[in-house]
């Protein structure tokens, strides 16, 4: 359950936030997270509950919007877009691969009172 | 939720006081930030750094225990270990006379930069010489936190079968070499190599691949002499400039 540790890292990073821009609550944290990153976002959102209560994000709602998995293929030399690691290019079917997006993991924004 | 942004990162929602600010944070970056530190440390004391990862009961253990005792003539070692509970694997590395810190990660289920830099400096001081981190049995989070170390290694072993690269595909991706461990059994588990390494590329096209067997020996040698590249590489990198 690496979400709990993800969660606790978000909360530092709204605190963080907090103190600099002078807010003190926080209604949703908004989340990209790629689809090739170590993210289960139903884990996520279950961790998040707990982690976040009696800290400023208690009770915020958490969003999360996905962003593509994308890879470059050595064959066809072109971007193509994968949903997991282990696809092969949807083009011409090698496993030659390079990863080039989708491992994000980052606190998007926040809407906040 | 309004995703848009004025150049001053805010927006209005509505008519209420309701406002939305852009961050763009890695959620890591505390971590990557630690990381980055270790990694400066481990370079400065021209440490080179390996990161061992597999599930739990690959062998992690009883091949350090036998390539440390091997290394330790030629090299000045030192590890960590990361364990949920009990100091038993740190305790095995000691008895070969090598110093070994034992982190318990409770009921944590990885390592993080923090834990592996507070246990360096627990560490009697190493320069030129080798550090083995090993990482909390699990091929699911370790893949996420960067301690600092030069690569990761995966170690697999035969009796775990063929598709764990397909399953934990995170892992094999973020490993520079694969450790095939118990080799010889190989035979008595009907383990088909060809197709590890096959799912391994397929996850991975650059992964580098050893067989070896921490109860024989077999295919040590090999290890040894690709440490001596990563050593090689470290004080000399291709282009001049450090990883």
């Amino acid at each position: 359950m690496h979400e709990m540790a993800l969660c606790e890292g978000i909360i530092e990073i709204v605190e963080e936030e907090a103190r600099r821009r002078s807010f003190s609550k926080v209604k949703t944290v908004c989340l990209e997270i790629g689809a090739l990153s170590y993210v289960a976002p139903e884990a996520m959102k279950l961790s998040f509950a707990a982690v976040a209560a009696r800290t400023i994000a208690d009770g915020a709602s958490l969003e999360i919007v996905g962003s593509p998995g994308l890879a470059w293929c050595m064959a066809c030399s072109i971007s193509v877009e994968i949903a997991r690691r282990c696809e092969p290019c949807p083009r011409c079917g090698s496993y030659q691969l390079q990863v080039t997006a989708g491992e994000e993991m980052r606190v998007k924004e926040l809407e906040i009172d | 939720m309004d995703c848009a942004a004025d150049p001053a990162g805010l927006t209005i929602a509505g008519m209420s006081s309701e406002r939305v600010i852009q961050i763009g944070r890695d959620i890591l970056c505390r971590n990557d930030r630690v990381a980055a530190d270790n990694r400066a440390r481990f370079l400065a004391d021209d440490m080179l750094v390996f990161n061992l990862v597999s599930s739990p009961g690959a062998g992690k253990t009883s091949l350090l225990v036998r390539a440390v005792s091997e290394l330790k003539q030629s090299w000045r070692l030192g590890v960590i270990e990361g364990d949920q509970q009990t100091s038993n694997d740190a305790e095995r590395i000691r008895a070969t006379g090598v110093p070994a810190i034992q982190i318990n990660t409770g009921k944590g289920c990885h390592l993080d930069a923090a834990m592996v830099s507070e246990a360096y400096r627990r560490l009697p001081p190493l320069k030129r010489g080798i550090l083995f981190i090993e990482n909390v049995g699990n091929l699911v989070c370790p893949a996420a936190f960067d301690l600092g170390e030069a690569c990761k290694i995966v170690v697999l072993s035969t009796t775990e079968g063929e598709d764990k690269p397909l399953k934990y595909p995170e892992m094999f991706a973020a490993s520079s070499l694969m450790l095939i461990n118990k080799i010889d059994l190989a035979r008595l588990v009907d383990f088909d190599l060809g197709q590890t390494v096959e799912y391994a590329r397929r996850v991975n096209p650059g992964i580098e691949v050893l067989t070896i067997s921490a109860r024989t020996g077999e295919g040590f040698a090999a290890l040894y002499a690709w440490i001596g590249k990563q050593a090689a590489d470290q004080t000399h990198p291709v282009g001049g400039t450090a990883p």
